[in-house]
């Protein structure tokens, strides 16, 4: 794995005062995180937080108004950064799957290391396919993403985006747009990929997953932090207010 | 078997035949033995009708001889040199080969155009405007008069090699020039078409716009515009009759000059015959496209 000794590792991700707005909409106000490698944080919070637009600024899909961004000790964000390299490093997965319709598994798994890495085909092909059985896919290899399961697709998806042997995965709600039945399959990849190591930063509405697998989560409302701490802690005894109100609509809502 | 259930068993095959083959609307839809002898009944009650106001019309005989007349419409067709005139079915042969020259150029210089107005960098600015005025001119002017400046301006100029090229060259540019802005908003209705979450989707595994573009963006937009493409070729097709005005011996240009020879308008009939034959199987094939297209957006496929 990368890195040297833990503690002078720097930090995967660091999130420094990033501010970032639609319009007059401001979605993320001074949001801080760090990410230390091979942790992995969920971030949870309504629909409308900011969980999905803070994954989508550290993988450079927006822009943000203010603040740094430093992924694995580099500074990503202001000017003459490399966006296509950054995003080598960084894989995201999106609640909506976004594979290649008109591609078959395989080819959708292999575009990018052939197309950006220029890695020879072959090896490409071999890396896919060694990918998708370790995953329980390799007879899905020649459909087109039409012919797969919602959980499929979205398990699809993981694995290209693992093709470009990214050294810290972003999740956003991955699990949102499937059946329930379909959901358990997903998370346990997700597991699998915890217990491997890699450094994860998981926007999620899956509670129990959450305080399954994650270090640390963090809840977001109107695009700030408002608590950080260990799942133990902050599903049992929450400290701030509009923490426990937001767990106890949960709870409510039978999610917990 | 009685007669009675072999009527039925004949009925519910036409009705299958004809009706439930899952291609979309057909000409002739279902409804069984009834439905055919109804359909073929009004078909031949108009057809008869039609035929028959043409021939007891008043001027009916005159009509006939002038544009229907068989052994005009074979000399035409066959053509005679030495007799002052060519042949309609030779000179369609160029029409063929200005559309296919044409029609490759057109793909080309429309997906260049298109590209460029889509474009949203600050450096493709000036290329933004310049597409857009583009596009906006040559479907602004008609064809009739591009193929006019091009065929005529461009010889007055008296540039070397430029200028001195055949009146079918100037034809085929003229044709580009125009269709390239229809066929480029073809495009950039595709390119529209495609979602953004498959951009999002290419860009963020780390390739860059162009890659993405190549391999994720245009060939699903690509899939959705096959029908409006084909359409615009269909109507190039014929369009390629107005190189004709520049003394370019296509189809069009042969029928009239016969005509002019013989005083017969029979072999514009010709040439449109020769058109239809051209036209309809493009056209069915893109019929065919649809209908398909169709079939698998219902069965919830391709997005």
């Amino acid at each position: 794995m990368s890195g040297g000794a833990a503690g002078y590792a720097p930090a995967a991700i660091s999130i420094e005062h990033v501010d970032k707005s639609f319009g007059a909409n401001q979605v993320l106000s001074g949001i801080s995180l760090e990410v230390a490698p091979h942790e992995v944080i969920c971030l949870i919070g309504a629909s409308g937080s900011g969980k999905s637009t803070l994954l989508r600024c550290i993988n450079l899909l927006e822009p943000i108004d203010a603040g740094r961004i430093s992924l694995l000790g580099h500074p990503v964000t202001g000017g003459n950064i490399d966006q296509n390299l950054v995003r080598r490093q960084v894989g995201i997965v999106f609640q909506s799957f976004n594979l290649f319709p008109h591609m078959t598994v395989l080819r959708n798994v292999t575009l990018a290391p052939t197309k950006a890495l220029r890695m020879p085909r072959a090896d490409a092909e071999q890396q896919a396919r060694e990918l998708l059985t370790r995953f329980g896919l390799q007879d899905k290899q020649h459909e087109y993403p039409d012919r797969l399961s919602g959980g499929q697709q979205q398990r699809v998806a993981i694995v290209r985006a693992l093709a470009m042997q990214p050294q810290i995965m972003l999740l956003d709600e991955v699990t949102s747009a499937l059946d329930p039945e379909l959901v358990a399959e997903v998370l346990d990849l997700i597991r699998e990929l915890a217990s491997g190591g890699m450094t994860m930063l998981i926007a999620t509405h899956e509670m129990s997953f959450a305080r399954d697998i994650a270090n640390r989560v963090c809840f977001l409302e109107e695009g700030r932090i408002i608590e950080d701490a260990p799942p133990a802690r902050l599903f049992s005894s929450p400290q701030d207010d509009r923490t426990k109100r937001f767990l106890r609509r949960i709870v409510e809502a039978g999610r917990l | 078997m009685t007669d009675d259930q072999g009527g039925v068993g004949a009925g519910a095959q036409l009705a299958g035949g004809f009706g439930s083959s899952g291609r979309g609307p057909r000409l002739l839809s279902g409804g069984g033995r009834r439905a055919t002898v109804i359909s073929t009944a009004s078909t031949l009650v108009v057809l008869a009708a039609l035929a028959a106001i043409f021939w007891f019309a008043p001027g009916s005989a005159a009509v006939r001889h002038t544009f229907f007349n068989p052994q005009d419409m074979w000399q035409s067709f066959v053509g005679n040199p030495r007799k002052g005139y060519y042949s309609v079915g030779e000179a369609l042969w160029l029409n063929i080969r200005m559309f296919l020259v044409a029609e490759v150029l057109i793909l080309a210089l429309a997906l260049v155009i298109a590209l460029a107005r889509q474009s949203t960098s600050p450096v493709m600015f000036p290329f933004r405007v310049l597409a857009m005025i583009y596009v906006d001119f040559f479907r602004g002017v008609p064809l009739l008069l591009v193929v006019f400046v091009i065929g005529l301006g461009v010889p007055a100029l008296r540039l070397p090699f430029v200028s001195s090229q055949s009146a079918a060259i100037y034809g085929v540019c003229a044709l580009v020039l125009s269709y390239s802005a229809y066929v480029s908003e073809v495009y950039r209705a595709g390119l529209n078409s495609v979602h953004q979450s498959q951009v999002a989707g290419a860009r963020s595994l780390g390739l860059s716009h162009a890659t993405a573009l190549r391999y994720v963006i245009l060939p699903q937009a690509v899939r959705n515009i096959i029908p409006p493409l084909l359409n615009d070729f269909i109507s190039l097709q014929k369009d390629t009759a107005l190189v004709g005005v520049l003394g370019a011996i296509e189809a069009n240009e042969a029928a009239q000059i016969y005509s002019s020879t013989v005083f017969n308008f029979s072999s514009f009939t010709v040439a449109a015959i020769l058109f239809l034959i051209l036209t309809i199987p493009l056209a069915r094939f893109t019929d065919r496209l649809v209908a398909r297209d169709r079939a698998r957006r219902l069965a919830g496929g391709l997005r």
